[in-house]
């Protein structure tokens, strides 16, 4: 944000925070490390916590106040916080002035967001509308976190302005203990985006269509033009495999036959590729439909390199045991495969992959030798070079007088719903999400045994339940205009009427993605998995537990 | 927090009995019913939700007094309602011995066997309800023995707090109207009556006091058998609330001032300088404090506190709130132990009358100070009379004691800086600040300045509480009670009670300041003073004292709950000639494991664990050479 491709702040922030607003985020879940540190700040700071989730989540339950808005009602919540900010005068007009830009037109944009307009569209009261955005203004240090309840949306990127846009109203950024923050998902999601696996960016977020100087760097260290156009985010590559203008795929540890929405249509794509290559771990849903399978080392312990948190930290990782036999080193892989496509790369290092990244993007991470790395335990990006200690938050340029770099900009954005909406055919909104003993699609995570373990399940009210005459265990058929599955019914109270809830932990057992709607955000290519319309049906009596 | 609930429901009355408690439940989301629209979209919680963990224990004691054990299910309802988790409720359940998670049922007999007891008919008594009723229920967190809930049944009990009035009985009836009776003089007969389900009897009396009625010498006791403890308007026409009034004058700083000036010293058993602790909290800066009142009185051969809360509540009332005038405290708490009913029932009624009266609540008699003051009650834990134990159990913990520094001036109940005085001592703060804390140190010397009171017990012939000047001599104080009955010698002095030592009739001329008491190696404690006589089998008493220890250490750190068990193995084997080694193996055993305790332990029960013992060896000749 603001130019800048990750959360603002470490995570030792939070725990001197004074409010946080955890959005969209069931933290205590899916990030639980870091919410250790958002526990040390309720513990012993006396950290105030906000949680705006449909759900009554593990998170939201140990929040000061949960905010139980409706799927989707993110951008309408958050501008009529904006709203009642700038009317009661607690919005920080000094940062304004000084940090950023288009003000006039975002409190223009914002005017028609009361209040009263806001409550019936968010169902949040509002007076605990008013309550939350006086909290998150007159904080010392507030900062907001989110996670996939912001992202997984049709409108992703406005949802997270929407979010940004509250933080520059309210000077919270660039100072310690505030700031804008999304928790990352992996261990290293921010490290394949530093490491330039994103369309349109070049290793360093360097972008690929604007920046030309760094373009030449890269072409003078590669020998290669490189074509100054933006790659296709996985959505794209489905819709290109559509209509015929891709037809063969390249796959690197990801597992897009069950990770994506409307699994249907994603299989039958992925059967019709004249050429599919998967580079794994293990032999995934996806593998099962290669050509070519290249069963690769797991690079956290079988492997050397680096990896990147959610914090911005650079960390190093140590090859302590040898891959299982015929599985080879990533590194290696992909240098065979050059040498065989005709360019001889040689035999490179994790480390000499690495130095070379710190030449191409000194200003990222020209400091980063793995000495330092080691010495310090990992060092947070941007670090120049190799007298700076890492940068523990962005953006302290906005503090200064006069500003360093270019302002900030607010942004405008609109409310606007899920894609699909409950209707008599289909009456139920299902929403999606993580538990906290699985992982993803389970390719970690289902081979051991848990305790925890049980199964995929539709969490669904007790009012619901009562409607439909279920109790716990009754098996129900899921139906949304994209597909059906069956699966075992859980009463959970943290659901409202209307509100059903699905992870998709064990697509083996039950495939939640056949029923999840492919519409993306054109900007991040995420489909909106938090919210499709389905028809929850009884089907019979008695436990059919997923395993 | 995200708490994981267990699927056990609580029945209607479980429920009622919490509710009582606690109120209504007020959102779904704390044991309510779900229906308003509000309660789908929001709900508070977070740090006000985490501090009424405090009404834990409260909620559990209602439990327990509805249907005499605590279920699944009415712990569940209670975590419900309180946020907590089942595993952290049941850790505390667990910890107190008047709780039980097995079934009991409605009527039990607590009857006490402790050293005072048994020099007065207990062993006799418990063998009797052996004989008749079998073997005595154990305290375990799973009953195997499936109890019938309309028969009563027994179990033995620690020291209770009435030694003057040996033996001594707890009875407590569960129900809608729950009940329970502290009583004396218990007989096999009236033992079995109740066992048979004879109606409760009356309270036992308060304990005699010594000297009489009107005496000028009875400072603490004045009131006590002469005002009306239910009678505010008794209390204030026999001087009450005029050192209150001393005090707003003299202003906070002031009464601080003679607080200090008097020396006083506390009476729980530490001796630590009272004007000190005040002193520390008041400099705190501005925010929540607290004063705490310790009514925890739970060392053996202590009762002095009780018959201060029983018979004069308004002097305690008074005296905290004067504590809080002077610290900027507003809030009180009385922690009183769970086996002193009557005081209990005493000191709520005086509190609700203080606060109708408006001597508590915003604006304190019209002085323009608010102070305010909650009951709370223990539940059979000798570990929470330890200060910050007992903070952990108000806050709904389990009663264990925190590593100090810090210390509770600096952060006590929940944290916050905290005076926290035993009984006796807020009850001297009275005539301190009434007439000045220059005259309060000129009775006495040193730092053992004022009168004391001497609870005494076992084989005296007028047991009872005296009031006298520290530097009365442990001679007189005996010779006041009568002494020994015609033909016994005495044999021995526990001097301050089961955490202190015992001292030979060779020391008796010693007078019971802090310094002598410390130079003779022995300790004032909480002024016990229990005799015994050359009938007395001393060797079981000690043993009872180390069983006591191992029964009461909390078992949080290791030199104390492996030292008291080893201790008491170590005893066992010298008294029935089954040593590992000689003898002097044995004894060199016990200073080790005492010398570890002392050393290692968190608090001052495993530090103190080895005092009484270490003294009946090296003082008594206890334990030489074993017996048959």
């Amino acid at each position: 944000m603001f130019g800048a491709g990750g959360g603002t702040s470490s995570y030792e922030e939070v725990e001197d925070a004074d409010v946080v607003f955890l959005w969209g985020s069931n933290a205590r879940e899916a990030h639980p490390i870091w919410f250790h540190h958002l526990l040390k700040g309720i513990r012993h700071h006396g950290t105030r916590l906000y949680v705006m989730d449909p759900r009554r989540t593990a998170s939201a339950q140990w929040a000061d106040q949960w905010v139980g808005l409706r799927v989707g009602s993110d951008i309408a919540l958050a501008n009529a916080m904006a709203r009642e900010i700038i009317h009661a005068g607690l919005a920080n007009q000094a940062f304004i002035a000084n940090a950023t830009e288009q003000f006039e037109q975002y409190a223009g944009a914002v005017e028609s967001y009361t209040l009263e307009w806001a409550e019936p569209v968010t169902g949040i009261p509002a007076d605990v509308i008013r309550e939350a955005a006086h909290a998150f203004a007159t904080a010392e240090r507030a900062m907001i976190c989110w996670t996939l309840g912001i992202t997984e949306h049709h409108n992703a990127v406005e949802n997270v302005l929407a979010l940004i846009n509250l933080t520059l109203l309210c000077g919270h950024v660039g100072r310690w203990g505030a700031g804008c923050n999304p928790l990352r998902g992996q261990n290293n999601v921010q490290g394949g985006g530093d490491m330039g696996a994103i369309p349109n960016k070049l290793p360093g977020f360097q972008d690929i269509e604007i920046d030309f100087q760094a373009r030449a760097r890269f072409e003078q260290a590669w020998g290669r033009p490189i074509q100054p156009k933006a790659g296709w985010n996985l959505t794209q590559m489905f819709h290109a495999m559509e209509r015929g203008a891709l037809s063969a795929l390249y796959v690197i540890g990801e597992n897009p036959a069950q990770s994506d929405a409307d699994a249907h249509r994603i299989g039958a794509l992925l059967e019709g590729l004249e050429h599919l290559v998967v580079q794994e771990i293990f032999l995934t849903k996806t593998a099962q439909y290669a050509h070519v399978v290249l069963p690769a080392a797991a690079t956290w312990c079988e492997g050397d390199g680096t990896v990147t948190n959610s914090e911005r930290r650079v960390q190093r990782v140590r090859h302590a045991v040898e891959p299982p036999a015929g599985a080879r080193d990533e590194l290696a892989i992909l240098t065979e495969m050059a040498r065989r496509l005709g360019h001889d790369w040689g035999t490179p290092t994790a480390e000499s992959v690495w130095n070379e990244f710190r030449v191409l993007a000194p200003h990222f991470a020209g400091g980063m030798s793995y000495a330092r790395l080691e010495a310090l335990g990992g060092i947070q990006w941007p670090c120049p070079d190799e007298s700076h200690p890492g940068t523990t938050f962005l953006h302290a340029r906005l503090w200064d007088t006069p500003r360093g770099g270019r302002a900030a900009p607010f942004s405008i954005v609109h409310h606007d719903p899920p894609w699909e909406a409950r209707d008599p055919q289909y009456p139920f909104l299902l929403t999606t999400g993580r538990r906290l003993e699985s992982y993803n699609t389970g390719v970690q995570s289902s081979g051991y045994a848990s305790p925890l373990h049980r199964g995929e399940t539709l969490d669904i009210s007790p009012e619901d339940a009562l409607q439909l005459g279920l109790s716990d265990g009754d098996l129900v058929r899921v139906t949304s205009r994209r597909g059906t599955v069956d699966v075992p019914c859980r009463i959970d109270t943290a659901l409202r009427a209307s509100l059903v809830f699905m992870t998709l932990h064990f697509p083996d057992d039950v495939a939640t993605n056949l029923l999840t709607i492919d519409v993306a955000d054109p900007r991040s290519g995420t489909a909106e998995f938090k919210a499709c319309a389905v028809r929850v049906e009884p089907i019979g009596v008695g436990a059919v537990a997923g395993r | 927090m995200d708490v994981k609930l267990m699927d056990a429901r609580a029945t209607d009355d479980e429920q009622q009995a919490v509710d009582r408690v606690l109120g209504a439940p007020q959102s779904p989301w704390a044991g309510g019913a779900r229906g308003a629209h509000r309660d789908f979209h929001t709900a508070t919680g977070g740090a006000a939700r985490r501090l009424e963990r405090t009404m834990l224990l409260p909620a559990l004691r209602a439990l327990q007094e509805r249907v005499g054990w605590i279920s699944e299910g009415g712990l569940n309802y209670v975590c419900e309602r309180l946020d907590v988790p089942p595993a952290e409720a049941w850790g505390v359940a667990t910890f107190y011995a008047l709780l039980s998670t097995a079934p009991r049922p409605v009527r039990m007999l607590h009857v006490c066997d402790d050293i005072g007891c048994r020099q007065r008919g207990a062993r006799d008594l418990c063998e009797a309800l052996r004989s008749s009723h079998g073997e005595p229920v154990v305290h375990h967190a799973d009953g195997h023995v499936v109890l019938d809930a309309a028969r009563p049944a027994w179990m033995t009990s620690p020291c209770l707090g009435l030694c003057d009035q040996a033996p001594a009985a707890l009875v407590t009836d569960a129900g809608t109207v729950p009940d329970e009776r502290l009583i004396g003089h218990v007989s096999v007969e009236s033992a079995r009556g109740l066992m048979a389900g004879a109606p409760l009897p009356a309270h036992a009396p308060s304990s005699a006091v010594h000297p009489a009625a009107g005496d000028p010498a009875r400072v603490l006791l004045a009131r006590v058998g002469v005002v009306d403890p239910a009678s505010l308007d008794a209390y204030r026409a026999s001087g009450g609330y005029t050192a209150l009034a001393r005090a707003v004058t003299l202003g906070a700083s002031g009464v601080i001032g003679e607080v200090v000036l008097s020396r006083l010293a506390g009476r729980g058993g530490a001796a630590f300088p009272t004007g000190k602790k005040w002193e520390a909290v008041a400099a705190q800066s501005a925010g929540i404090k607290y004063v705490v009142c310790n009514a925890d009185e739970s060392e053996p051969g202590t009762f002095k506190d009780r018959v201060l809360l029983s018979e004069d509540p308004f002097a305690i009332i008074e005296a905290m709130t004067i504590a809080g005038f002077a610290t900027g405290a507003t809030r009180g708490f009385v922690y009183i132990r769970g086996e002193y009913p009557l005081a209990a029932e005493r000191v709520t009624r005086a509190v609700d009358a203080a606060r109708q009266a408006g001597c508590l609540g915003a604006n304190v008699a019209g002085h323009g100070f608010a102070f305010d003051i909650e009951v709370r009650r223990g539940a059979g834990a000798y570990i929470c009379g330890e200060e910050t134990a007992l903070f952990e159990s108000i806050a709904g913990r389990r009663g264990e004691p925190r590593s100090k520094p810090p210390f509770p001036v600096h952060a006590g109940l929940f944290g916050k800086p905290t005076v926290v005085n035993n009984v006796e001592t807020l009850a001297n703060v009275l005539p301190i600040v009434r007439h000045g804390g220059a005259a309060f140190a000129s009775v006495g010397s040193g730092i053992s300045t004022g009168t004391r009171l001497w609870c005494l017990s076992g084989a005296v012939q007028r047991p009872g509480l005296y009031e006298a000047p520290m530097t009365t001599t442990l001679h007189a104080l005996i010779a006041r009670s009568g002494g020994v009955a015609p033909g016994r010698t005495l044999r021995a002095v526990l001097l301050g009670g089961a955490a202190s030592t015992f001292v030979t009739p060779e020391q008796l001329a010693m007078p019971l300041t802090f310094e002598a008491a410390r130079s003779a190696g022995a300790s004032l404690g909480s002024g016990v003073v229990m005799v015994f006589d050359d009938q007395d089998d001393m060797e079981d008493h000690v043993l009872r004292i180390a069983a006591f220890f191992r029964d009461e250490s909390c078992g949080q750190c290791v030199p104390c709950r492996v030292g008291t068990v080893r201790q008491e193995e170590a005893l066992h084997r010298l008294t029935h000639r089954r040593t590992i080694g000689s003898v002097a193996d044995e004894h060199a055993l016990l200073a080790e494991l005492g010398a570890a305790m002392k050393d290692g332990s968190i608090c001052g029960l495993g530090q103190t664990a080895y005092a009484a013992v270490e003294s009946a060896i090296t003082t008594l000749g206890l334990f030489a050479g074993g017996r048959a």
